[in-house]
């Protein structure tokens, strides 16, 4: 450390007694007491709600800034745009649907069960229809699943742009969902007209008014694609597909066809407007790279972060992100307080499962210091997540999708952190 | 199971005892000998039921130990399923035997719903239309969003012009200068626009819409008629600008092996902080969004002292102090609108090219002057005739961009408010000195 940033500690630790002193005022010192705890409350005399208040309940009130959040000056219009899940203010790995982001290219639609139909057509031995019941008779699999939208972390390509967890990194969310195996379905209709598998397509669309539709090569919807009609026990929201919506583990999420209607078997990809004009990236040369489907290893601090200051001043400090990979399981995960000088391996909360997020954490002792928070995940290819450096190094500054960069947090001497780029 | 046989088993053990010296006790003192005698038959029972219950727990601390046994074997069957992943999760069984579910679909069920057109042009439906009626029904249908010219209103999309831009830094990807398959335009415009009206385009409408998209693009002329027979023929400009992934072969192959952890760089500055753009929105109650309060932030450094670098604390924060003359609402009320330019324009210290050139220095700065930026062919003339941003040109660029520099990259479409434009004028003077 050098001699001006020695100077400059001197005012930071000033700073965080100031913080440390307001945070246990609260809490009451050694010798006062304190009333919360001395004083008879409300609720400890009153009686409270009875059953039934909230048929389906909703998060306590005190929560209710735990919610999905919209840019809207990214887009032209709300019904065909993209919120962010307030994955700052969450633990854990599973995303509650109420609060996970929502992309729509025409509006999230109201679609009855009885209403749904799911046609399987093409190249296949008997085009079928099946109504939502149908789908319940097929056996099913439950699986845990990141959905990222390619775009997540786009609008930081150019430079440090949005101040918060839950806008660079927040088109994402991870669910347990239930459904049946996709391969399933298509056996049900046969694949022997399909003849060699090898070189087909399955092309999957939706029932709402951008119909959107992406083509998925046969390889992968014979693996490990479902036809999802629950997420986290229950049935799909309508934003996230209600009745029915696909789940392509580890792909990007555009192709998590919503209000799936109809799976055509065919010799070759559709190439959509969704796989063209979008979803493709453009290098400096001016030639562009398409069929990016796999979310390459990201990971993320979400505490602290820029919505998430540190409230305690110095001393213990958990350091909390989510880190993830469609290639398959996190290995493992480094921090770094310094900008990337120094890594630190961090204790994962639980082992990866494949294609699903993980969380991982850093209990450190924090001297109160500003800090420049950093992480990189490790997924079991061995990949390990590049810096922004290398990806425009690789890509050039053109491209939208696809930014799976290690992000930078700077924690000054308050514990208020702010989203920047180092050197 | 054995904390609950010692509850048992002790108080019976210690009973006895006592019993026993009380007995003793007695005898000496000399009481009657009936007394004694009902003692010592109390003596026996206890004995008695001492040894029943020691016999008891014997067997009970068998039962335990069988049970303790048992319980190991179990564990042990359970760790070598676990070792053996045997494990009863499983994946759904398949169908190879179909369950015969569903029904099959009929053949104007499939012409229904089967509307998809493939890039050799099957599926496409039997019709023709020129560019000149496509201007028409272009105008009715889609110029709301698209802009007359297809040059696209607000943030919707630009579908014409950007020829010759896709290794610039601002690519404009319309259909003229970036979809590569005709197909895809055709498709989209039949099935999934006008937005809010989709799939209500006849197939005639339709051959006309994309024959004047083509026009707009200068692709083709005003009376050239598309129609299902020559639509194969039509090859786009960026048919060949597209490869597909190879991040396995030239990133997935670097990017593997063990990473750096200690000293991996001499020192670290901080290039970039988002509160000088200020994009973020600012909804949201109690958790808005926090700005980093620090006005120099730190250079950290190795701690090995092999590098001699000379760390210094690097930036500013943007001074919020302006020149006295400038009214401070009016430069808050600039920030606000500023929102709108921010995706593409950086201002204050530190501040870099991004989509757009950097705005510092604005108001007297020569135009087409920003190093680094590829301007505009009209921007690089103005540079050259010496051009040079005073309010009144920015005010009457920002109203009307395209009408003020005709060919500017620059998509916004303009503020339409006075106040607006004189607060950014004032911000931008504030942020920017």
């Amino acid at each position: 450390m050098d001699a001006k940033t020695r100077t400059s500690r001197r005012s930071f630790l000033k700073g965080s007694v100031a913080i440390a002193g307001a945070s246990v005022a609260g809490a009451a010192s050694a010798t006062e007491t304190d009333p919360l705890i001395t004083e008879i409350q409300d609720w400890a005399s009153i009686t409270g709600a009875g059953v039934d208040e909230t048929p389906y309940g909703m998060p306590i009130s005190f929560e209710k800034d735990v919610v999905r959040r919209n840019v809207e000056w990214l887009t032209a219009s709300p019904i065909s745009s993209i919120n962010f899940t307030p994955i700052h203010a969450l633990d854990g790995t599973i995303t509650p649907q109420g609060c996970a982001f929502e992309r729509h290219h025409s509006g999230a639609i109201e679609l009855r069960k009885e209403d749904y139909r799911l046609m399987i057509n093409g190249l296949v031995d008997k085009p079928l229809v099946f109504q939502y019941t149908d789908l319940e008779r097929f056996p099913r699999e439950n699986h845990v699943y990141f959905c990222e939208c390619a775009a997540n972390t786009g609008m930081e390509w150019a430079g440090a742009q949005l101040n918060g967890a839950q806008f660079t990194h927040g088109m994402i969310h991870n669910m347990e969902y239930t459904g049946v195996p996709l391969r399933t379905l298509l056996n049900e209709a046969g694949l022997g007209a399909a003849g060699d598998l090898k070189d087909k397509w399955v092309y999957v669309e939706g029932a709402d008014a951008s119909s959107n539709g992406r083509s998925i090569p046969m390889e992968k919807a014979l693996d490990d694609v479902l036809v999802a009609f629950k997420a986290n026990g229950e049935a799909l929201r309508m934003e996230h597909g209600y009745p029915v919506r696909l789940v392509v583990p580890g792909w990007e999420g555009n192709m998590w066809v919503k209000w799936l209607r109809r799976i055509e078997v065919s010799d070759m990809a559709v190439e959509s407007r969704e796989e063209t004009s979008k979803y493709t990236d453009v290098y400096e040369n001016g030639t562009a790279r398409k069929w990016t489907w796999v979310m390459d290893a990201k990971s993320v601090i979400t505490s602290p972060s820029p919505q998430m200051p540190i409230p305690h001043g110095k001393g213990p400090l958990v350091i909390s992100g989510l880190a993830w990979s469609g290639h398959g399981k996190i290995t493992r995960v480094d921090v770094s307080r310094d900008g990337g000088i120094t890594w630190q391996t961090a204790r994962l909360g639980r082992q990866g499962d494949t294609k699903a997020l993980t969380r991982f954490y850093l209990d450190i002792d924090w001297d109160g210091n500003p800090m420049l928070l950093q992480s990189r995940a490790m997924d079991e290819t061995g990949y390990v997540q590049p810096t922004k450096q290398q990806l425009r190094e690789m890509r050039g500054e053109n491209a939208v999708y696809h930014n799976n960069c290690i992000q930078t947090w700077f924690v000054d001497e308050n514990g208020v952190a702010e989203n920047v780029e180092v050197s | 199971m054995s904390k609950s046989l010692n509850q048992v088993f002790l108080p019976v053990i210690g009973g006895t005892a006592l019993a026993l010296s009380a007995a003793l006790l007695f005898a000496n003192m000399d009481y009657g000998q009936k007394k004694i005698g009902s003692l010592e038959k109390r003596v026996e029972q206890v004995s008695l039921q001492a040894e029943t219950a020691n016999k008891r727990a014997d067997e009970e601390a068998a039962v335990v130990s069988e049970l303790r046994d048992k319980i190991a074997e179990i564990q042990e069957a359970a760790a070598a399923r676990q070792a053996n992943a045997a494990d009863l999760t499983e994946v759904a069984p398949g169908n190879d035997g179909k369950l015969g579910l569903g029904r099959e679909a009929q053949p104007a069920e499939v012409a229904a719903w089967d509307v998809d057109v493939l890039p050799d042009g099957r599926g496409l439906p039997e019709g023709k239309g020129d560019a000149y009626w496509g201007e028409e029904v272009f105008a009715e249908k889609c110029a709301s969003c698209h802009g007359d010219f297809a040059e696209g209103v607000d943030n919707w999309p630009v579908l014409a012009g950007g020829f010759d831009t896709l290794g610039d830094k601002d690519p404009v990807k319309t259909v003229g200068s970036y979809w590569p398959y005709l197909s895809t335009v055709w498709d989209y415009v039949h099935r999934s626009m006008p937005f809010g009206e989709a799939q209500t385009l006849t197939a005639d409408e339709t051959y006309a819409i994309v024959a004047y998209i083509l026009y707009s693009n200068d692709l083709v002329d005003d009376d050239f008629e598309l129609s299902h027979e020559n639509f194969a023929e039509f090859e786009m400009y960026n048919r060949d600008g597209f490869v597909i992934d190879d991040r396995p072969e030239l990133e997935y192959a670097k990017w593997r092996g063990e990473p750096c952890m200690e000293n991996c760089k001499p020192s670290v500055e901080i290039t970039m902080r988002a509160t000088f753009l200020d994009v973020t929105p600012e909804d949201g109650g109690e958790s808005v969004m926090n700005h980093a309060t620090a006005d120099d932030t730190p250079t950290f450094v190795a701690a090995a002292p092999s590098t001699g670098t000379d760390a210094t604390a690097t930036e500013e924060a943007p001074s919020a102090a302006a020149s006295p003359s400038v009214d401070p609402a009016l430069v808050a009320a600039g920030e606000k609108v500023f929102k709108k330019c921010g995706a593409c324009h950086a201002v204050g210290v530190g501040a870099k090219n991004k989509s757009g050139p950097h705005l510092n220095d604005l108001i007297g700065r020569q135009m087409g002057s920003v190093e680094g930026y590829k301007y505009s062919k009209g921007f690089v003339a103005a540079n050259e005739e010496g051009r040079v941003w005073d309010e009144v040109a920015l005010a009457e660029f920002l109203a009307k961009p395209r009408s003020y520099m005709k060919g500017t990259k620059m998509a916004f479409s303009g503020l339409k408010k006075q106040n607006d434009l004189d607060a950014i004028a004032a911000y931008l003077k504030s942020v920017g000195e």
